[in-house]
């Protein structure tokens, strides 16, 4: 199975034998990654108890709870890397989520869909609506993402948190970007610490 | 699917939490599937308050089918072409281990000289079951309702013995609303003009009353959706209401049904013991009053399955485990599955729970 390029990207950081909390972790796949190619002590955290129940058909340890409230319950540290894929602007309170993240995991992995990206801007100002785009494809009205979110955004909360960014990665189309991010990454991946 | 059916006595006295002991305990079960040559392939499979040890055989009483035959065979969840499953009668209770219908050492039967006991007394036995069969670590422990509390209690106080440990709608503490639904039942029984302090063994058994206790307790089983699917206010052979106690109403024909069937299979006194020990369970309380520090440390894997539409230990108790496990950095799977049917979700037609099941013991 191919991972999506976000994921993928964190897949090929996470250290061999480590103990990764994967939050919003959908059907498993890179959990099931994880666990067969880096032989990680993988668990996941999963709102939608259909999902929930294809990763304990497939042998996963998957809990089915709600980020905004269930992180409370793991201990600090008990991870080395917790991840949130693309639920960041999903969260009641980014800022606090961020907050568990770093008490629950050594590291932190955080991918979102950068609002600023060229295609957000342009149908906002030149459509004059809320964009609908390839990275962002829900109407206004149904969209889960309730708190939309930039790569500059991302990088003054991550400083107002003392987080460090160990490393960054971004995506458009499924491609690396280097430059011009905050323009033209569709995609954004941190890799945070907090001493 | 035939099982084998056998009984053992106990070499050592049983230690109860209660204080004082079991001589002489007998414990009854059934074997479905080959232990393998290294012994590393058996399941554990605790069953429920009024369930037994023929969990894929007939019953030797009633004839029926056995009580999770759906689940346990070749080829199905609980493959029996891989796995060898064990499933034992509780002490206490009344197929073959030793409970209160039993004979004491002066020859008459226990009735209320039959100690109190514990969950963890129940599990005593099955822990000394197999180690007298000399079988370590269990490949799963898998109970649903008070077996998944029997579940919980050996990966609490005896955690090097099950590899994984599956825990269906059930609980690590008994709710006053499961006390109070339980004390209703009792004092069904014991109102029973027939129960006779408990003896009544010489003569007629308290069927009345014992069949009382389980239509309350049937209740506490199903869903109201259920309830409301199955009969409705539908009437029972009869085109008008016949202004009087008949059961008019299908729903009280079926509980009254279900209440006599009970009483041909169970001892009353079985009943009481076994529900008293279901009241005083309490994990946490066994571990300093924290839950948590019940599961310090573990190997072990753990999946809980709890049903939106039960009411009797909702998804809430679940969550508290797997709370608590979290806590202890356990390896925990937890899945809210939907069913209508209730707390008896466990036994009946729920796909998903085959899935996660059969997912969850590969």
């Amino acid at each position: 199975m191919s991972l999506r390029p976000d994921l993928l990207a964190i897949a090929e950081a996470i250290v061999p034998h480590s103990r990764v909390l994967d939050i919003g972790c959908g059907d498993g796949a890179l959990l099931a990654h994880l666990r067969d190619e880096k032989q990680v002590d993988a668990r996941g955290m999963e709102i939608d108890g259909a999902c929930v129940e294809r990763c304990v058909a497939q042998g996963l340890s998957v809990v089915q709870g709600d980020a905004n409230r269930d992180l409370a319950d793991y201990p600090d540290k008990g991870f080395d890397y917790t991840v949130l894929s693309q639920t960041l602007q999903t969260a009641t309170r980014p800022d606090q989520m961020l907050d568990q993240l770093l008490r629950v995991g050594r590291q932190a992995f955080v991918s979102f869909p950068n609002f600023a990206h060229w295609r957000t801007r342009s149908a906002l100002m030149l459509g004059g609506r809320m964009p609908v785009t390839r990275a962002i494809p829900v109407s206004w009205y149904e969209t889960p993402n309730i708190h939309h979110v930039t790569v500059k955004d991302f990088r003054e909360l991550a400083e107002e948190k003392n987080a460090r960014v160990e490393r960054e990665w971004f995506f458009s189309g499924g491609k690396p970007v280097t430059r011009g991010t905050n323009w033209r990454a569709e995609f954004a991946v941190f890799q945070l610490s907090r001493d | 699917m035939a099982g084998a059916s056998q009984s053992l006595r106990l070499n050592d006295p049983l230690p109860l939490d209660g204080g004082g002991e079991l001589v002489d305990a007998s414990i009854a079960y059934e074997t479905y599937g080959a232990l393998n040559e290294d012994r590393s392939n058996v399941i554990l499979l605790c069953h429920a308050l009024t369930g037994d040890q023929y969990v894929a055989s007939p019953h030797p009483v009633t004839g029926k089918p056995g009580w999770w035959e759906r689940m346990v065979g070749p080829g199905k969840p609980i493959d029996t072409d891989r796995f060898h499953v064990i499933c034992a009668n509780v002490i206490g209770s009344c197929m073959g281990s030793t409970g209160p219908a039993s004979e004491a050492s002066d020859g008459k039967p226990y009735a209320m000289r039959f100690p109190v006991i514990t969950i963890r007394d129940m599990v005593r036995g099955l822990v000394a079951l197999l180690d007298e069969l000399g079988i370590g670590q269990l490949h799963a422990v898998v109970g649903g309702s008070m077996g998944g509390m029997q579940a919980l209690s050996l990966a609490a106080n005896w955690p090097e013995r099950a590899a994984r440990v599956l825990v269906i709608a059930s609980t690590s503490r008994h709710s006053a609303q499961n006390i109070a639904f339980h004390e209703l039942g009792r004092q069904a029984v014991m109102a029973d003009p027939r129960w006779n302090g408990g003896d009544y063994y010489e003569g007629e058994a308290p069927d009345s009353g014992l069949a009382v206790a389980r239509m309350a307790a049937h209740i506490t089983y199903l869903s109201e959706e259920a309830l409301t699917e199955k009969f409705g206010r539908n009437l029972q052979d009869r085109d008008a209401k016949s202004f009087g106690f008949d059961a008019d109403f299908q729903v009280e024909s079926y509980l009254r049904y279900q209440g006599s069937g009970f009483t041909r299979r169970f001892d009353a006194n079985s009943y009481l013991y076994i529900t008293r020990a279901m009241d005083y369970f309490d994990l946490a309380d066994e571990h300093g009053g924290k839950l948590a520090d019940a599961f310090a440390g573990t190997d072990a894997r753990f999946c809980l399955v709890s049903f939106d539409s039960d009411w009797l230990y909702p998804t809430s108790e679940s969550r508290h485990v797997v709370r608590a496990l979290n806590a202890a950095g356990a390896a925990v799977s937890f899945v809210e599955l939907s069913a209508p049917h209730g707390h008896d979700s466990f036994l009946l037609d729920v796909p998903a729970l085959d899935r996660v099941v059969e997912g969850f013991l590969t």
